[in-house]
């Protein structure tokens, strides 16, 4: 691919990419509450507003609800806004979470992915992001602090496009990804300007045509609306794939749409992940692979919409697939997993699939644990029908042991 | 008075021509409001003087002035509450119960 622009490499993290990202995507607003491990991003977008260097209005506001509030404010009216959040926080806007998709604001969020209480925990895990699942936002998972920075930018272009007009949240691994430093190419302005162009709003402020914003419906009127947000989300799967092609036709950086594929063509058991742990389980497939074992990865990198499809077809002609949910929706599975096996559901033959649970409150997960996941899979389509399901959800790496 | 003129919402026949998320022109209302009205004020225009007290703090903003300075109710959005009529310096708004019947 043709790369021949001079870009600028920094030493930073992935906190602190996100706001190079934020920087170069030249929002108007920004409202946004510090919390661990977002933390970084704010102060480092409020020293941009002060020295000057980014020309936006920094609200300081008294709690992530007033956050996602004051970010709605802005975007209703067609400044593009930015927020970041993590957690707890994530949880307090949640109701202004769905009151943004609904209203069709495309405002772009950060979140720092981290576990929830009880027990109180700033350590990683996804249970805050995929518990928002249902709130109307489009979802990326990146996997190191430059896909967290291409995809700010990115984010922009997707959740502001005429088609789409929908929220958008950026997912990073608390402390794995926030705090830890990278080597990251930084894009010049004048190029991210002739990709991002400025927002246009189909319902800009003005007083020759007064709007009627954020109304209410009588359930004569009230379907249409959803039906069009679900329309919006699964349009913009061909408009995520569109902006990474041309993301990497500017930049010479593709991170091929909504699944990002290892050594899945002729995988015979392949391992669903999102996030920062598909770096690990990259080195377990080479691992796998040296031992002469056919092993893959699929990371999902957007939950919403659900890359279906691609799921489908990557996992259709597989032995067995597991999925690694950092994440558990209590009483049933991963919620990763739910979503995986509906999308293999209707195809003629259904591998079986492991739900492996990991990750939960910030515990490693190591090369050693995914080998052994591997070896899960490698057993589990001789397994007999009910020794499978007995099995099919599996706490990796516990401390004690959890047979009563 | 600067009531704006109330401008009916059709149901369009396609998803395409809805509004996209819900803003849209003002001035639009899809339905009348004042369904479980069960008392209706009624205005005395031999009394009214035309003090607007009522206009002031109707909740509602259902009161108009008239061209003859006095005042009106939109029955149309009007519940009934009854703060006109309370507050009405010189009586001249009657609460009447309405004839559920017709």
């Amino acid at each position: 691919m043709m790369h021949n622009h001079k870009n600028e490499s920094v030493f930073v993290s992935g906190d602190e990419a996100v706001a190079l990202g934020v920087r170069l995507s030249r929002p108007h607003v920004i409202s946004a509450y510090p919390i661990t491990p977002q933390t970084i991003v704010v102060e480092r977008l409020s020293e941009m507003v002060e020295d000057g260097s980014l020309v936006a209005r920094y609200i300081h506001v008294e709690s992530e609800h007033s956050a996602m509030s004051a970010a709605m404010g802005a975007s209703s009216v067609g400044a593009r806004a930015f927020t970041a959040t993590s957690s707890q926080g994530l949880l307090y806007m949640a109701e202004g979470l769905h009151y943004a998709s609904g209203g069709r604001m495309p405002i772009v969020m950060m979140n720092a992915n981290r576990s929830l209480a009880l027990p109180w925990s700033i350590f990683g895990d996804h249970r805050d992001s995929m518990s928002m699942l249902d709130s109307g936002w489009i979802q990326v998972y990146v996997e190191d602090a430059q896909e967290a920075l291409d995809m700010t930018i990115q984010a922009y272009r997707i959740a502001e496009d005429s088609s789409v007009l929908t929220p958008l949240m950026i997912n990073l691994d608390g402390f794995i990804l926030t705090h830890t430093y990278e080597l990251v190419e930084v894009p010049p302005q004048e190029e991210v300007d002739s990709y991002l162009p400025p927002f246009s709003t189909p319902n800009k402020m003005s007083l020759e045509d007064p709007k009627s914003m954020g109304f209410s419906t009588s359930p004569a009127d009230n379907m249409e609306f959803k039906y069009q947000q679900h329309k919006a989300m699964m349009d913009s799967r061909e408009v995520i794939k569109q902006a990474d092609k041309e993301y990497a036709e500017i930049f010479g950086r593709s991170y091929n749409g909504l699944i990002d594929c290892y050594q899945c063509d002729n995988a015979e058991y392949i391992l669903v992940t999102a996030g920062s742990v598909t770096g690990t389980a990259r080195v377990a497939v080479d691992s796998m692979r040296s031992k002469g074992i056919k092993a893959g990865v699929l990371r999902i990198r957007f939950m919403r919409p659900f890359p279906e499809q691609e799921v489908r077809n990557t996992l259709a002609g597989a032995a067995s697939y597991g999925v690694l949910d950092k994440d558990i929706s209590f009483g049933y599975e991963g919620t990763m997993f739910t979503n995986v096996n509906s999308a293999l559901s209707g195809t003629a033959h259904i591998p079986r699939g492991i739900n492996f649970i990991g990750g939960l409150g910030g515990r490693d997960i190591s090369v050693q644990d995914i080998e052994e996941m591997f070896e899960a899979l490698r057993l589990c389509p001789a397994h007999d029908y009910t020794e499978y399901r007995k099995n099919r959800i599996r706490f990796v790496n516990m401390g004690v042991s959890i047979h009563e | 008075m600067d009531k704006p003129e109330l401008k009916n919402f059709t149901k369009p026949e396609s998803i395409k021509d809805y509004p996209v998320g819900p803003s849209f022109s003002g001035g639009h209302l899809v339905s009348v409001n004042s369904g479980w009205r069960t008392f209706k004020p009624v205005v005395a225009l031999d009394t009214c003087t035309g003090c607007y007290r009522c206009y002031l703090v109707c909740p509602d903003g259902v009161i108009v002035k008239t061209e003859a300075g006095k005042v009106a109710v939109d029955y149309d959005f009007c519940k009934g509450c009854g703060v006109c009529a309370h507050e009405c310096p010189f009586d001249a708004i009657e609460m009447v119960k309405e004839d559920l019947q017709k």
